[in-house]
């Protein structure tokens, strides 16, 4: 059986069961809310933070795949602009833009100008060490690491520290080959 | 700058105009940010009424901050301030913007004068979660029932609120009732208030 043409975000968004944004905001807020109580310190809570962005990528790779049919990305670049225009779109209804590529093509920017994350949000002085949305940068990695593909993602520009977007930089480390008994379809 | 249709910049959070309400994410990234919440709770604790109580506090950050925003939108700043007001504004309104739905039923305590109940078929944070036979009643519903008592404390009628599940004839799955027990002097101004 050919292989399903591979869908754009917007096609898919329309199509999955969705909730309102202000309840996924608010759980989010809660979230960064309990682990400050809980950690004290702010590079404990980005670090917590980031675990658990990681772990939902871990998993959310596996429905992203499934319902987005797109198949094999043929390099780095055509995977962040996957990750921009069906990825971010599909679970949160927001797509990314893609820029600052370096010459060989392993580093570039994820921007994002609507971020459902930080609606409502403003960091107070004692915060201001934290990466609100440092969950992100652990999904993109984690999603990433189940296709292969070691990565590092820091946050360049975030608009809670008074920034006029919010920059993600993805940076390619190394490409894990697939080993046996985990082969490729074709 | 009217009409850009992009975030901006405001100098001031206070500053940005309110949202409509209506932009959505899937239900599966609500779902995997859920159970990371629970997760993470689980880890620390060492019983199950820890973790429900933890489910709940947070759940009650939600409904603080919910009551103020549908408050000013929904209802043009004014708040319930009777009893039935404030029970049906959450069991329509509150549950309309953040479940999508109006819950399935509202019930008055046939026991206890000062009990009432939201039930819902399938609760949306209970949709994904299956419960491990050794973690016996724990209901993930406690985070709702944060929110409810959340908004409940902070319009001025506080209470203790709790999710059990309650087994339905022919459904496989029970559904989620939420319990609220006012605390006496709501109860009190209302019966003053006739």
């Amino acid at each position: 059986m050919a292989p399903a043409a591979p869908k754009s975000g917007d096609v898919i968004f329309a199509s999955v069961d969705r909730v309102n944004a202000e309840l996924f905001t608010l759980t989010y807020g809660a979230i960064v809310r309990q682990l400050i109580t809980d950690l004290e310190e702010v590079e404990e809570v980005n670090k917590q933070l980031d675990q658990m962005g990681y772990n939902i990528g871990v998993r959310l790779v596996d429905e992203f795949l499934a319902k987005s049919s797109v198949s094999r990305c043929v390099d780095f670049r055509e995977t962040a602009d996957v990750i921009a225009k069906v990825g971010f779109k599909m679970f949160l209804g927001v797509t990314a833009s893609v820029t600052n590529w370096d010459a060989d093509g392993t580093t570039c920017s994820l921007i994002l100008e609507d971020n459902p994350l930080v609606d409502f949000v403003e960091l107070p002085d004692t915060c201001q060490g934290l990466h609100y949305c440092n969950i992100l940068s652990g999904v993109v990695r984690g999603a990433l690491e189940m296709v292969s593909m070691k990565t590092e993602v820091t946050w360049l520009r975030d608009m809670l520290r008074g920034d006029d977007v919010f920059e993600l930089q993805v940076k390619l480390l190394k490409q894990v080959p697939e080993e046996y008994p985990y082969k490729d379809d074709e | 700058m009217i009409g850009v249709g992009k975030a901006k910049q405001y100098a001031n959070v206070l500053d940005r105009p309110i949202g409509k309400g209506k932009q959505e994410v899937s239900l599966s990234a609500f779902a995997f940010l859920f159970s990371e919440l629970v997760q993470y709770n689980q880890i620390q604790v060492d019983n199950i009424a820890e973790l429900e109580r933890r489910l709940e506090d947070a759940g009650y950050a939600v409904g603080a901050r919910v009551l103020e925003l549908l408050c000013h939108r929904e209802k043009g700043n004014r708040r319930e301030i009777r009893l039935l007001g404030i029970l049906s504004f959450i069991h329509s309104t509150v549950w309309k913007v953040l479940f999508g739905k109006v819950a399935d039923s509202l019930e008055k305590g046939t026991e206890h004068e000062d009990e009432y109940m939201i039930s819902e078929k399938e609760l949306l944070v209970n949709r994904f979660i299956s419960i491990p036979k050794d973690m016996g009643a724990f209901n993930c519903g406690a985070f709702v029932a944060g929110i409810v008592r959340g908004v409940l404390d902070n319009a001025g009628f506080p209470a203790v609120v709790t999710a059990h599940f309650v087994p339905v004839d022919g459904q496989h799955r029970p559904r989620t009732t939420i319990l609220i027990k006012f605390a006496e002097e709501v109860l009190q101004r209302e019966a003053r208030l006739g």
